[in-house]
């Protein structure tokens, strides 16, 4: 049974008691096709290499092998990728890093797969590798197109700052970790064509991959999604490989071909959040306002462009964050290396920008031995001219000054920051700290043309109702914001309408669901297919009651006239049939006024903005660097929030994601380009115990958005952000067994050994008297 | 023979198998039961728990949940399972999951159901008890909520025994002789038959909660031909009092061993909160812990300070080594060819000894130690009279410090003694860097865990951890 999903109430998960039963369905939990084989990548094991020779001769005497298959025997075309095809789907004349796939066996089990995959033998002649961000520097390996931005005059600016701070900014990567690993199932259907079950995110790219793979037309290959466990923007761009990999299974032996990664083959195929390097200079005046900015942004894009070029220019349009910077000048650079392609994750290199401003913010602040919120406030965007991006985007509704007022009020801020300072007065060995993080996020694809979404709504003649949509349910509760929104527009139960899975004949040429965009685009694309039907729908209720169709309400499974004559909507739909009136529709929605022209660096990228804040408060022990969060106050905004309890747990899940990024999720490559740290005993997520005991979530109040599907906004991606105040307040903490004056050196992640390093260097230079090392 | 069990209350029959197939794995590809769920296949997130009929710390029956990941199949013979289909869908526990949103994406929610399952049959779990509730949780990994929903769901679920018809019945396994697909897995019910599986399976190896040998199997993808099981033998499980001090048989339960030793060794105690996870305390035993000998194993730095005794069984009977001669080198023991690990003796610890342990790592629950520290520290007359300062992520083995403990010994326990031992450390150890903390990192926290441990006796601190710390030290 459906639970109760109402629109605009709080409501369970769609599938909450499928998950909870065990009923709920992956790809690899679909039973298996007859004949079904595995297949199983072969990795490189060199991070850059000349394949000198292959040879599958002794993997194909193994028994059980049916196939073991290299670059040469890709159908069609052997490079894959998202935007660019720079990718060798099997590393044909190089391998470009290790886990890079180089054959693909398949076997009648995935035991028997993995015995053949170490009797493959490939000789390979190793290359001079790129490793860091400094060595793709050094070499000017840019993959992509720079993108620059400017306004006013930096150099002028920063000559009369009363602070110019000049430093550089890291972030670390970080694994998706979805709990449920990367699959497909690729199933040879008659005539040539063929159905793929994916995990992916964009069943549209897998599509397109698949048919060019294998050298057909698209209209030859289905994709089809259950559900996923978890994306996070591991499975947009990365999934068609794997897929692309079944695929070629399937068509080389004739039989269903399964790839399943195991966790370890998952975190050394597939990329991770962005780690960025950017170098700035930022001024600010005598009152603590921003009043220039310079960055040089590299982000280590890996062995291929991917989404990185995009994933960049995100973080360039989120450098500014919630403050109005008078003269900028952004430029990025996408790096290649030869390590794991790096890809999207919530947030697309939005919270790589933020990082950098957060951190002038806290420089400026601890040079000089003032709160850091002075700068924050100081800096908001507000009325103009206070109110236009570097982009030239006009900011329309700021709202950082009211989450601040309002949370600083909610959270208790300056009675809080009180005891804490005298809390660390008088305490030794543990400080705490208490951190203000602002948001502002863009909202639409950067790329103007992926804002479109399909819908193909069905209504059946015994009133009850199929709903497809190009999106994808990942445990973002999607599916349940959708329900909402058709049996509002049908006026019938949600329980009366079923989601069905995701798949390209139903709905085509979709975008991803990424980019938070996904009940934005696809709640309009639904909201218009229900309402195409239900005005066919409203002419022959029309007829029936005599009332005029204009006068027709559709709620609760009833249509009629208020006060007037009514009939069960499941009756009307019947009428309908016998009346011979279509009881399907398809909606699409294209979101409108976008315009931004990359060269010029100008334009308008987003629809609006996504604001929201946190304030976190952490304790931090000088003997062993060990933290922990005590207290996270966040306050978002949602917009008219379409399923409330759907959207607070975005709000807590990102939050959790993004304090797991900042302080304990270590990403590690070896000396030789090997990702080291591949499972979840090396690789440590936050766990239960990581989570504030006390934590208080608000989403902002009073705040419908115009034009937006019944006045809400996106959440996917924006509150992972509010982690990035774990930062500030920790560097507060480690600040507090110094003598202030001090830049904090705090690497991130900033896991224990971390922080006791800065604790021990900040110590040093206070002891010293010394400057700080930017000073 | 066969392997039977009671698979959600039905008894099952599995023959032809190999012996090293994981519960998790035949579950999902032979009983097509595909709500338990891979995640990892090395304990450390949970997706794939189950419940499993076993003897309660109380010595009544009661349900475990373990990862399903780390069990071979004929460990389960004559025992009970429960999986996530066993529970219908409206049990509770999965009542209280849907309530409060505790799944997005649902891939780690049924094994958080498991998991809440034991928690709502259990005596000893409030939920009020919010270090508890985490210890229970921390081997779930969930990456889409935020753990906060699921927390709410706890509470209203923990302890809560519902009559809810699912019984512990068959709670310990019998005596098992499975052999198919070329390996051979003996479980024998006596010390006499334990060693004439030895000697019958030359090479064999010794299995015990197999939390550490499945990851050969799993991870290393090694073939274990010959495995016997020390897990049914009565005699080796199971805490008993001897003439001054404690015997805690090979394979008592971690989970056991906490919950027992909270007050006669609060030190150990201590350790065992932040050690693993719940399911893997449910499955790993002392002796598996002790007997892995690794460097980064947490109770051997904990047993080395209490001045622990190994006693060793064979054929010839037992025989008792002193710990700290146990260790040998890297992974090597004193334990010779036909002999397993009996027991392990720790003398009551005496009134005026300070006791403490610490575990430092990456995270807080369920991760390995960059260092684990046990000190204990007798104070008479104002000198120190005795000091076993031992440390694991150090060295090769899990040692103590010799040149630190002689730099207390004889002096009064103060700041002057203490900096003569941390200096001391310096010499008594050489660590290395790995993924898990440099060199550097590790070196500090030695020097710093002592200092910790001489604040936390100066302040004359409990030596039991608040539920929610910012570090293993209370100073
Ligand atoms: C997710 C996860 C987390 C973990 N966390 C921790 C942690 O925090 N701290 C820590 O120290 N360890 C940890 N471990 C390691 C492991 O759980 C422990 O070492 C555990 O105590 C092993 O006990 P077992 O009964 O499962 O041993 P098994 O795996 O059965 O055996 C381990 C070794 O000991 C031998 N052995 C076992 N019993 C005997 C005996 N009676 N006589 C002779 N030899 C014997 C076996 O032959 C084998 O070589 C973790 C493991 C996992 C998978
Ligand atoms: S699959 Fe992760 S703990 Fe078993
Ligand atoms: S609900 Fe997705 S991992 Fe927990």
């Amino acid at each position: 049974m459906t639970p109760l999903i109402k629109l605009n109430a709080s409501s369970p998960h769609e599938s909450a008691r499928k998950h909870v039963s065990g009923a709920a369905r992956y790809v690899d939990d679909l039973p298996a096709p007859q004949g079904m084989l595995h297949g199983f990548a072969v990795a490189s094991p060199h991070a850059h290499a000349k394949i000198v020779s292959r040879d599958g001769t002794r993997a194909r005497a193994l028994p059980g092998v049916h196939a073991v298959l290299f670059a040469a025997d890709v159908p069609g075309s052997n490079h894959i990728g998202p935007v660019v095809h720079d990718e060798d789907l099997l590393a044909d004349a190089t391998a470009q890093c290790v886990g890079h796939a180089v054959a693909v066996v398949v076997a009648e089990s995935r035991d028997i797969a993995r015995e053949a995959a170490a009797l493959v033998d490939v000789v390979y002649e190793v290359l001079p590798a790129i490793l860091t961000i400094e060595e793709s520097i050094a070499a000017k390996a840019f993959l992509g197109s720079p993108h620059h931005m400017a306004r006013g005059d930096v150099d002028a600016a920063l000559a009369s700052a009363a602070i110019v701070i000049k430093a550089t900014a890291r972030n670390p990567a970080q694994d998706h970790f979805y709990l449920e690993t990367h699959a497909a199932l690729a199933i040879p259907e008659e005539g040539g064509n063929w159905l793929i079950y994916s995990s992916t995110q964009h069943p549209t790219e897998v599509q397109g991959e698949v048919a060019s793979v294998l050298g057909l037309p698209r209209n030859a290959v289905v994709v089809e999604v259950p559900r996923l466990g978890g994306g996070f923007g591991g499975k947009e761009s990365q999934a068609s490989q794997i897929a692309c990999w079944a695929a070629l299974g399937a068509h080389v032996t004739g039989r269903p071909v399964k790839v399943w990664l195991d966790r370890e083959q998952d975190m050394t195929h597939t990329g991770k959040r962005h780690p960025f390097r950017t170098d700035y200079e930022a001024g600010f005046d005598a009152d603590g306002r921003l009043t220039a900015l310079r960055a040089r942004v590299y982000a280590d894009a890996g062995f291929s462009l991917d989404l990185s070029q995009a994933i960049n220019d995100r973080a360039l349009f989120h450098l500014d964050n919630a403050y109005y910077v008078p003269n900028v000048d952004f430029q990025n650079f996408t790096c290649k290396t030869n390590l794991l392609s790096n890809t999207a994750f919530r947030g697309f290199g939005g919270p790589q920008g933020m990082v950098v401003i957060e951190d002038a913010m806290q420089r400026a602040a601890e040079r000089l031995g003032k709160d850091p919120n002075v700068f924050r406030v100081a800096s908001f965007y507000g009325d103009a001219p206070r109110n236009v991006t570097p982009y030239g985007m006009r900011v329309d509704q700021p709202r950082a000054a009211r989450l601040w007022e309002e949370l600083s009020a909610s959270s208790d801020y300056a009675t809080r920051s009180a005891a804490i300072a005298a809390h660390n007065a008088t305490s030794s060995v543990v400080k705490r700290g208490l951190g203000f993080m602002p948001v502002k996020f863009g909202i639409s694809f950067t790329a103007t043309l992926l804002n479109q979404a399909g819908a193909l709504v069905l209504v059946y003649a015994d009133g009850s109702v199929q709903m497809n949509h190009g999106g994808i349910e990942m445990g973002q509760g999607l599916h349940t914001k959708m329900l909402a929104i058709a049996g509002d527009e049908l006026g019938v139960p949600a329980s009366a309408v079923r989601a069905m899975d995701t798949a390209t004949d139903k709905v085509p040429n979709t975008s991803a669901t990424a980019a938070s965009s996904g009940s934005d685009l696809n709640g309009w694309a639904v909201r218009n297919a229900c309402a195409e039907i239900r005005q066919r729908m409203a002419v022959v209720a029309a007829e029936v009651l005599g009332v005029p169709a204009a006068a027709l309400v559709f709620a609760d499974g009833q249509v009629g006239a208020p006060g007037g004559p009514s009939m069960p909507f499941a009756k009307l739909a019947n009428t309908c049939w016998v009346r011979r009136i279509s009881l399907s529709s398809t909606g699409f929605y294209a979101t409108p006024d976008l315009a931004y022209d990359r060269e010029k660096g100008f334009g308008r990228p987003f629809f609006y903005f996504a604001w929201g804040a946190s304030v976190v408060e952490v304790e931090v022990n000088a003997l062993t660097g060990e933290h922990r969060v005590v207290r996270a106050d966040l306050l978002q905004d949602v917009g008219k929030s379409l399923v409330p309890s759907i959207d607070l747990g975005q709000v807590e899940g990102a939050f959790v994601q993004g304090v797991g990024w900042l302080t304990m999720e270590e990403c590690l490559y070896d000396k030789r380009g090997r990702f080291v740290t591949h499972g979840p005993s090396t690789y440590k997520i936050p766990t239960i115990g990581d989570v504030p005991a006390d934590l208080r979530v608000h989403l902002l109040e009073n705040v419908e958005q115009d034009g937006t599907i019944h006045g809400s906004k996106a959440v996917g991606e924006p509150p992972l952000m509010l982690g990035i105040g774990v930062v500030s307040a920790l560097r507060q903490a480690i600040g507090a067994f110094a003598s202030p004056g001090h830049e904090i050196e705090l690497a991130l992640p900033a896991t224990p050994e971390a922080v006791l390093r800065a604790i021990m260097d900040v110590r040093a230079r206070s002891a010293a008297g010394a400057p700080s090392l930017h000073g | 023979m066969a392997i039977r069990f009671l698979l959600n209350g039905k008894a099952v029959e599995v023959d032809g198998v190999a012996p090293t197939t994981t519960l998790l794995q035949w579950l999902r590809e032979h009983a097509h039961l595909t709500g338990t769920k891979e995640g990892c296949a090395e304990g450390d997130c949970g997706a794939c728990t189950v419940a499993l009929a076993d003897v309660g710390p109380d010595g009544e029956p009661t349900w475990r949940a373990v990862d399903s990941c780390l069990v071979f199949l004929p460990a389960l013979n004559g025992r009970s399972v429960l999986t996530v289909e066993g529970l219908g869908g409206d049990h509770p526990v999965q009542d209280a999951m849907v309530k409060h949103l505790g799944s997005q994406c649902g891939y780690c929610t049924p094994g958080f159901v498991m998991s809440l399952f034991e928690a709502c049959h259990r005596k000893d779990l409030t939920a009020t008890d919010d270090a508890g509730l985490n210890d229970q949780l921390c081997g779930n990994l969930c990456r889409c909520t935020g753990y906060r929903p699921i927390r709410d769901a706890a509470i209203e679920v923990v302890g809560t025994q519902p009559v809810d018809g699912h019984v512990a019945t068959a709670p310990t396994g019998t005596a098992t002789d499975y052999v198919a697909k070329g390996g051979r897995y003996a479980q024998p019910a006596d010390l006499a038959g334990l060693f004439d599986a030895l000697d019958a399976m030359p090479g064999a190896r010794i299995v015990s909660g197999a939390t550490d040998l499945a990851l050969e199997v799993n991870k290393l993808h090694k073939a274990l031909p010959a495995l016997v099981s020390v897990e049914s033998i009565p005699s080796l499980r199971g805490v008993t009092r001897t003439a001054g001090g404690w015997r805690i048989g090979a394979t008592t339960l971690l989970a056991d061993v906490e919950a027992w030793s909270k007050d006669p060794f609060p030190s150990l105690h201590r350790m065992l909160r932040y050690f693993a996870s719940r399911q893997i305390k449910n499955r790993a035993t002392l002796g598996g812990n002790v007997c892995n000998a690794s460097p980064i194993g947490d109770t051997p730095p904990v047993l080395l300070a209490l001045d622990a005794t190994a006693i060793l069984a064979s054929r010839a009977g037992e025989r008792r080594v002193p710990l700290r001669e146990f260790f040998l080198s890297y992974r090597k023991t004193a334990l010779g060819e036909g002999e397993v690990l009996a027991a392990i003796e720790l003398p009551d610890l005496p009134e005026d000894a300070f006791a403490a342990s610490y575990k430092v790592s990456k995270r807080r629950e369920l991760d390995i130690s960059a260092v684990a520290a046990s000190f204990v520290v007798r104070v008479q007359s104002g000198v120190v009279s005795e000091a076993r300062l031992a440390y694991g992520g150090m060295a090769a083995t899990p040692s103590r410090a010799a040149g630190a403990e002689r730099a207390l010994v004889g002096r009064p326990f103060d700041e002057a003694a203490v900096n003569d031992a941390v200096a001391a450390l310096a010499t008594d150890f050489t660590p290395m860097s790995d993924h898990r903390g440099t060199a550097w990192y590790r070196a500090t926290l030695a020097g710093n865990l002592l200092r910790g441990f001489y604040l936390e006796t100066r302040n004359d601190r409990q030596p039991t951890l608040p539920a929610r710390h910012a570090g293993t030290v209370i100073a």
